[in-house]
């Protein structure tokens, strides 16, 4: 890649803070703000009616590569995660084999490199084999040529007291986090769906909130005892929330990030019996969604981190009880968190670029990512335009390997028209670049 | 009527009774000597079971056969699906071999409404997982209306009868579907259970609930008992099988409790001395044997209603 060479001035972009600025893009930096700006050679993008965006970072990806390549490659996930205006992703542990050992995190960072679409962090995983009995190296993966910094069995949870203590103390050596998915193993045998008047009535065992919320105050109680970061995965639940404020109010080092799914979609969509849309978490109630959008709205929930799970068409083409959890979401969360956060009043576009960008790169400790567009700043970018009329989602037209998007034929507001990672454009004029 | 019966909720009324009166017609026809009927000729029926049932299928089968049509028995053991093979694509070769209606019995709830997504033909809901079992309802109906109609064959709706229905409710679907279906038809409905066998919104269902069923034996028309299933026993939704058939068996003292003309009704297979004492289950108020019997002329009449077979008199509909 011959970044040098890219130059890039951006014309007329309105800013997080809504002051408008042209951009000159130049060595991968932002080398200059202000207006009319000039630079000979430059390629020019006019910016107006354009929001710059600091490059989004998805804490939450499932890539699926190695091992799924059927459902998702790092290539194609990327892909998929440039055109949803992400410059950055945390690449999910459970992977086969499982990201628990240095040498499967340098080979998935390697990738993510190679494949230039976005940056690819490696989550590592808690336990050996995502087993939940013996941790895994968790200094050598953080010492490895991928740093890592988060460590998840994300789609088990680390449900043995004792175990997860241990995982928060040890990360503090090396200013890890550990990313918890808060799930009671026992009180959630079998689940299929939130637990509640749906549940009942479609007949599909429930997965109740307190099987959520039981661990993630264990997980704070935890996590203040010992002094250590604690990130709550895919927070689905009104009284998780509540239980999050009150670790923060305690000034616990704890973080959370939510689904733009859960923002979005009740339980109710299980009526249909179709596996779209079923997920783990399990989408909920209208009472949930309004206390995830609270939470997001002031601050209790950091984050929003789309769980991107690809999977092939078989795996949901079946009856619900058999199918795999999971939806996609990397190529419409910005469009999602525009109608569930903006379009209601609840954030605006300064909040936006906290909560998909700042935020999520401080709690990944990841350098270089998440900084609001100035000079001197790394030009990682993402230029969105709010006011495209809402168009329905197709998910045949992702980039994602996989369809399973629970989007399908909602009209969402908002169109990614450019991101550059780097300087370099991977994503010009809503079509990814390679 | 809809074009499948998936649901006894998705019913109307109209819809329910005209199942019921087709049945009480069809079951008159079963009283002659020559039982079969030609109205459904050169039908297909395929009765697609993944889970063992011996019961609802012959009672299907036996439908089916009363009215002419052909039926394949298609078995998940031993079969392609034991070999991996999907419900659609299990679904579709049933449909390339011209099944003009599917009755499908699957462990997983909400199997049938996927399968109706799949194929051109009628989809017939023999029980799936915890969700419904719409023919065992429309059956428990025909078997009430029967028995409280004071021996003349029944006719109307079930306005006011008080139905108590007992057990594992939260697994049932058994009991989903006579909940549903017995609303439409206008009785009231109480549920006696262990708290821990009630779905956690319960209070959103529109019956009454008890733990206490001494308090509603007296108040109850119709008491149906529902199976406790094995598996129910070790998972600490009660501490024993003896409590449970303490606090929730239906024994001799207990049916001494019931108006006279009380009637008392299980769905089978019966676990003997644990949801129902032996002495009740072959008491003249049981009508566990008449519904089995019912079961076929209800099933004849839902397979001649959907798949619109010849008039009963000899014209086609």
């Amino acid at each position: 890649m011959n970044r040098a060479a890219d130059t890039w001035l951006i014309r007329k972009a309105t800013l997080p803070s809504g002051q408008s600025t042209d951009l000159l893009l130049h060595d991968g930096v932002i080398a200059e703000t202000g207006t009319r700006l000039a630079a000979a050679g430059a390629q020019v993008l006019d910016a107006d009616g354009l929001i710059a965006l600091p490059g989004l970072v998805d804490l939450h990806t499932h890539l699926r590569e190695p091992g799924r390549e059927d459902a998702e490659t790092i290539g194609t996930g990327t892909r998929a995660a440039a055109l949803g205006g992400y410059t950055a992703v945390h690449a999910m542990a459970n992977t086969e084999p499982v990201a628990d050992t240095a040498g499967v995190v340098e080979q998935v960072w390697r990738l993510g490199r190679e494949a230039g679409h976005c940056d690819v962090q490696p989550v590592g995983a808690v336990t050996l084999g995502l087993g939940g009995t013996r941790l895994a190296e968790l200094g050598a993966m953080a010492d490895s040529a991928a740093r890592v910094r988060v460590f998840s069995d994300d789609g088990h949870c680390v449900s043995d007291p004792l175990l997860m203590r241990r995982a928060l103390e040890y990360v503090k050596a090396f200013d890890g986090v550990i990313a918890q998915h808060a799930q009671e193993p026992r009180l959630t045998e079998g689940a299929q769906m939130n637990e509640g008047a749906v549940s009942g009535r479609l007949g599909l065992a429930g997965w109740p909130a307190v099987a959520e919320e039981a661990i993630i105050a264990r997980d704070c109680l935890l996590a203040a005892h010992v002094g250590s970061a604690l990130h709550v995965c895919h927070v689905s639940t009104a009284g998780s929330v509540e239980i999050i404020r009150w670790a923060k109010s305690k000034g616990w080092r704890v973080t959370a990030e939510v689904t733009p799914h859960h923002l979005l979609l009740t339980d109710e969509l299980a009526e249909s019996y179709d596996p779209i849309y079923k997920v783990n978490p399990p989408l909920r109630t209208a009472t949930d969604i309004e206390g995830l959008r609270a939470g997001l709205a002031d601050g209790t929930i950091d984050c929003v981190a789309t769980d991107h799970a690809p999977h092939p068409s078989e795996a949901k083409d079946t009856e619900w009880a058999d199918a795999a959890f999971g939806m996609t979401g990397l190529e419409v969360a910005l469009r999602a968190v525009q109608q569930a956060m903006v379009e209601t009043g609840l954030l605006d576009w300064a909040g936006v670029a906290d909560r998909m960008s700042v935020r999520p790169a401080a709690i990944g400790r990841l350098g270089g990512h998440g900084i609001l567009p100035a000079a001197g700043g790394p030009a990682n970018l993402t230029l969105y335009d709010p006011a495209a009329a809402p168009e329905p989602v197709d998910p045949a037209a992702h980039a994602s390997k996989s369809r399973n998007s629970p989007f399908r034929g909602v009209a969402l507001p908002g169109h990614v028209v450019a991101t550059f990672l780097r300087g370099t454009a991977t994503v010009l004029d809503g079509k990814a670049t390679s | 009527m809809n074009r499948h019966l998936i649901a006894a909720a998705d019913l109307s009324r109209d819809d329910a009774l005209l199942i019921l009166d087709t049945a009480e017609e069809l079951a008159r026809m079963s009283d002659r000597p020559i039982k079969k009927l030609p109205t459904l000729r050169g039908r297909t029926v395929v009765n697609l079971f993944f889970e063992d049932s011996t019961r609802t299928r012959i009672s299907f089968e036996a439908a089916a056969k009363r009215l002419s049509a052909d039926v394949i028995n298609f078995s998940a053991k031993g079969s392609s699906v034991a070999k991996g093979e999907s419900l659609k694509d299990t679904a579709l070769t049933l449909e390339a071999m011209g099944a003009d209606a599917v009755v499908i019995r699957h462990d997983a709830s909400g199997a049938p409404h996927r399968l109706a997504g799949w194929i051109r033909g009628h989809v017939i809901n023999a029980g799936d997982g915890m969700h419904e079992h719409p023919t065992q309802a429309l059956l428990d109906a025909f078997t009430i209306r029967r028995r409280l109609g004071g021996g003349r064959s029944g006719a109307g709706g079930l306005d006011g009868v008080r139905v108590t229905i007992v057990g594992d409710v939260l697994h049932s679907r058994v009991a989903r579907s006579n909940i549903a279906l017995l609303n439409i038809l206008g009785a009231g409905v109480t549920l006696v259970a262990p708290p821990t066998l009630l779905p956690i919104a319960v209070d959103g269902w529109s019956c009454e609930v008890s733990y206490d069923l001494d308090a509603v034996l007296p108040k109850s028309d119709v008491i149906m008992m529902l199976r406790v299933q094995r598996e129910r026993m070790t998972a600490a939704y009660f501490p024993s099988v003896r409590e449970y058939s303490r606090r929730y068996g239906l024994d001799a003292g207990r049916m001494a409790m019931l108006p006279e003309h009380a009637i008392v009704m299980h769905p089978g297979p019966m676990n003997r001395g644990v949801e129902i004492a032996a002495e009740v289950a072959d008491s003249p108020r049981s009508t566990i044997v008449e519904q089995v019997a019912n079961g076929v002329s209800v099933r004849m009449a839902v397979l001649y209603l959907l798949l619109g077979g010849a008039e009963l008199t000899g014209e086609p509909r």
